[in-house]
């Protein structure tokens, strides 16, 4: 099942030479008698957007958050600029599925709070905070309560207070599941323009094949029960293309299509 | 909590402060506590007195004609303001109030309407359970899937079919779990009713040990009259359990 | 919504049969609108039983509602029902600030720290469930017949119930926002502070108001056990002189009062603390 790209992901003196800031070695995670991940290795490229996609059960939201430092690893080591890290830091931010957003908050200290949280002054937390409500699309709802926006709303609030810490390394975990499919569309368009914008690493975790395809760089398959790293694809899409030419091209639809036929045997 | 990687069950706690209760008892700091192993004593005799044991009896008989009668009135207007809009509008207001009003307050009136006996404590056990019981049944019947209703209804079932087969049985945890609350409560009244009326039951006897500064006899019915909530509510609890499995697949 | 009340519920309780479709339309809207219609409907539909029971009547000892009401408005009026809530206030206010700041303090200990939850919990568990009621004729051995003993005796009903409302809004503190805090590598006190606290705030208020709730069974229970005093003697009194109209306003006031307490605070909590189920 190992592809030539997984072995080059898995050799050590691969990584040396390529300029990877995330490094997964040997990663495992049990849960008493469940297996959830079994020796993962993969490294994840600066400036790139990396997908991990697969079936639900196969553990890429608990490598998500192993990486985050959320939840530790039974065994093997994670690396960030080549430092071995054993718990959240400030060059990763996470975006949360649920949003996390803290319903008490406005949207403008929701998304100053992980500057507020560091000890930044108001007056720098919300320029920097009202910068990325701008960024997200927000602007004029800065005095609002999550209660009052909308599901994409929320979690373009979730986006900005990643955005306004100033990691190296964002992680998502399925942002867009709880966003109706519109809103989804549109959501994953101005996605691609802030990672164009911000030149940050973005790792993302969905089981949206055409999302993966749409958004990704790189797209890691993992197989479930025990997660492991079945296939690892590279879209190559030319993004400078419009929305709606990148979903109807060929190589987009063949390369979901691929995709499709790698993870059927895991459909029930 | 885990103790050099042990689990230690919760409860295990209250052996220690039995433990604390002995050792105060022993340095005989206050009178009213006595060591914990005197206690026990008294309340192995206490058990094979006459008078405890027709005092349980009585207690437990105004205990569980309140809690039939708590049962028997509370389901049936907790399903019917579920389902019709006026008798919950009706009721509501008087529901709503009773179940967290000072009911205390209430035993001098029961008191001079039903005697200084087993009636009296009966209507409070009664007034003291009901209320809870009709808000849980209510809440029950309020949250039956409406999906629910239209399959039975799509499928042909008559209006008494899918009241009987569907709407209680789908609320069945929530009126078990509001009986159980009821209980609880129930218990609390018996004891609130008695001591108020003092001359019957438990209520005798604890007038009775107290005035004589019997503090062994007086624990010991404390602790049996605590340990016999925590046995109700846990029976009940258990019975919950298992009609859980399809009260979480909802 | 503005409209007068005033007539329509006049007509709602005295000719509903009689009158013309217009008028039951107007009603039937009004009911739909107002759910303050169908306030006064239930309690002239439950004061009219009561006058009528107490007209047959069902017992020597039970007045009509108009006798009730105008012992009551006589209390108020002589100057006997207000000194009465004082004194009846004092235990009740003493016990449930006490037990707030105790048991909310012990609630949130037991929430975050699990040797507090395995010391405490089974104590305050057995406690709730248990007739406290049989504890209240200790406290006078100790603390005699005054003050303390009366706020002993609220503290004894409403700390449980507190503390175990606290300790449980801890634990069911939403576990993503506490993640959220460490992802931006929050401190243990900026976890619990600007988090935890924050988001347990909605349950913990919850849990004042029930732990308030059962203080007024607490400060009945002693006012009528201990020694009569406050609203207590009231019951105790005329009862004694077989004056039951005074005795059943008395009882009836107290209730209506710890109603309309926890209803005040039921607002407070939906108006202020939950933002989410703020409507508009």
């Amino acid at each position: 099942m190992a592809t030539p790209m997984q072995a080059r992901a898995a050799d050590p003196a691969g990584t040396a030479r390529s300029d990877a800031i995330v490094e997964v070695r040997d990663i495992c995670k049990r849960y008493g008698d469940l297996e959830a991940l079994r020796g993962i290795n993969l490294d994840f490229e600066r400036g790139k957007l990396t997908t991990l996609l697969g079936p639900s059960g196969c553990g890429k939201t608990t490598l998500l958050k192993i990486i985050a430092g959320l939840v530790p690893a039974t065994s093997g080591q994670i690396r960030i600029n080549g430092r071995v890290v054993t718990g959240p830091g400030p060059e990763r931010a996470f975006v949360f599925q649920d949003f996390a957003l803290m319903p008490w908050a406005t949207v403008l200290r929701n998304v100053g709070f992980g500057l507020e949280l560091k000890g930044v002054p108001q007056a720098e937390r919300h320029r920097i905070a009202r910068h990325y409500i701008g960024e997200v699309g927000l602007s004029g709802f800065e005095e609002k309560y999550p209660h009052e926006l909308s599901g994409g709303m929320r979690q373009r609030v979730g986006i900005a207070r990643a955005f306004s810490v100033n990691a190296d390394v964002l992680l998502l975990d399925e942002p867009f599941s709880a966003v109706d499919e519109q809103n989804r569309r549109k959501f994953q368009e101005d996605l691609l323009r802030l990672v164009d914008k911000e030149r940050k690493t973005f790792l993302f975790v969905t089981h949206s094949i055409e999302e993966a395809v749409y958004v990704s760089d790189r797209i890691v398959l993992l197989s479930p029960r025990p997660g492991r790293v079945s296939q690892i694809i590279e879209p190559a899409i030319d993004r400078t293309a419009a929305p709606d030419v990148i979903r109807r091209d060929k190589g987009y639809l063949d390369v979901v299509e691929e995709i499709w036929q790698g993870l059927r045997q895991y459909a029930e | 909590m885990t103790l050099f990687g042990i689990r230690i069950p919760m409860m295990t706690s209250l052996i220690f402060w039995a433990l604390v209760w002995e050792i105060v008892g022993r340095m005989d700091v206050i009178f009213l506590i006595p060591p914990m192993t005197s206690v026990i004593a008294a309340g192995i005799g206490l058990v094979q007195t006459g008078s405890w044991q027709s005092a349980t009896v009585i207690t437990l008989r105004s205990f569980a004609l309140g809690m039939a009668m708590a049962i028997a009135v509370g389901v049936p207007l907790g399903v019917a303001m579920g389902r019709v809009k006026v008798v919950d509008n009706i009721f509501g207001l008087w529901v709503n109030m009773f179940v967290s009003a000072p009911l205390s307050a209430l035993v001098p009136i029961l008191m001079i309407l039903f005697g200084l006996g087993e009636t009296t404590v009966f209507v409070t056990v009664f007034l003291f359970a009901v209320w809870i019981i009709v808000l849980d049944a209510r809440a029950g019947v309020m949250q039956v899937p409406p999906s629910l209703i239209e399959m039975g209804r799509c499928y042909g079932a008559s209006r008494f079919t899918i009241f009987t087969k569907i709407i209680l049985l789908s609320a069945l945890p929530e009126i078990l779990a509001g009986i159980r609350i009821g209980l609880i409560r129930g218990v609390k009244g018996v004891v609130i009713g008695q001591i108020l009326v003092s001359v019957i039951g438990y209520g005798e006897l604890f007038e009775l040990y107290s005035r004589s500064f019997d503090m062994e006899r007086f624990w010991a019915l404390t602790i049996i009259l605590f340990a016999a909530a925590m046995l109700l509510s846990a029976a009940v609890e258990h019975f919950e359990k298992r009609i859980e499995y399809y009260a979480g697949a909802r | 919504m503005h409209m007068a009340a005033s007539p329509h519920k006049v007509g709602a309780t005295g000719g509903a049969g009689s009158g013309s479709s217009s008028i039951v339309e107007t009603l039937a809207e009004f009911a739909r609108r107002r759910k303050s219609f169908w306030v006064v409907v239930s309690l002239a539909i439950l004061f009219t039983a009561w006058e009528i029971a107490g007209r047959v009547p069902i017992s020597f000892a039970f007045p009509t509602f108009l006798e009730t009401l105008s012992a009551l408005i006589e209390m108020a009026l002589d100057g006997t029902l207000l000194p009465a809530y004082l004194i009846t206030f004092q235990p009740l206010l003493l016990g449930v600030a006490v037990s707030a700041v105790l048991g909310i303090g012990l609630g949130i200990v037991m929430g975050l720290s699990d040797k507090a939850e395995w010391l405490l919990a089974p104590v305050f568990i057995v406690l709730q469930a248990a007739p406290m009621a049989a504890l209240v004729p200790l406290v006078t051995f100790v603390y005699g017949i005054g003050l303390v003993a009366k706020t002993l005796a609220v503290i004894m009903l409403a700390l449980p119930v507190i503390v175990l409302n606290s300790y449980k809004a801890v634990r069911h503190v939403n576990p993503s926002l506490v993640d959220m805090c460490r992802s931006f590598q929050g401190t243990r006190m900026q976890q619990i502070f600007k988090i935890i606290i924050p988001d347990a705030t909605p349950v913990l208020f919850a849990g004042l108001r029930l732990g308030i709730a059962a203080g007024f069974i607490g400060v009945m229970l002693a006012e009528l056990l201990i020694t009569p005093t406050g609203i207590g003697d009231l019951i105790t009194y005329h009862r004694s002189v077989a004056n039951y109209a005074h005795m059943y306003a008395a009882v009836a006031s107290i209730i209506a009062v710890s109603t309309l307490t926890l209803a005040a605070l039921q607002y407070v909590e939906l108006r202020f603390l939950r933002p989410e189920k703020r409507r508009k």
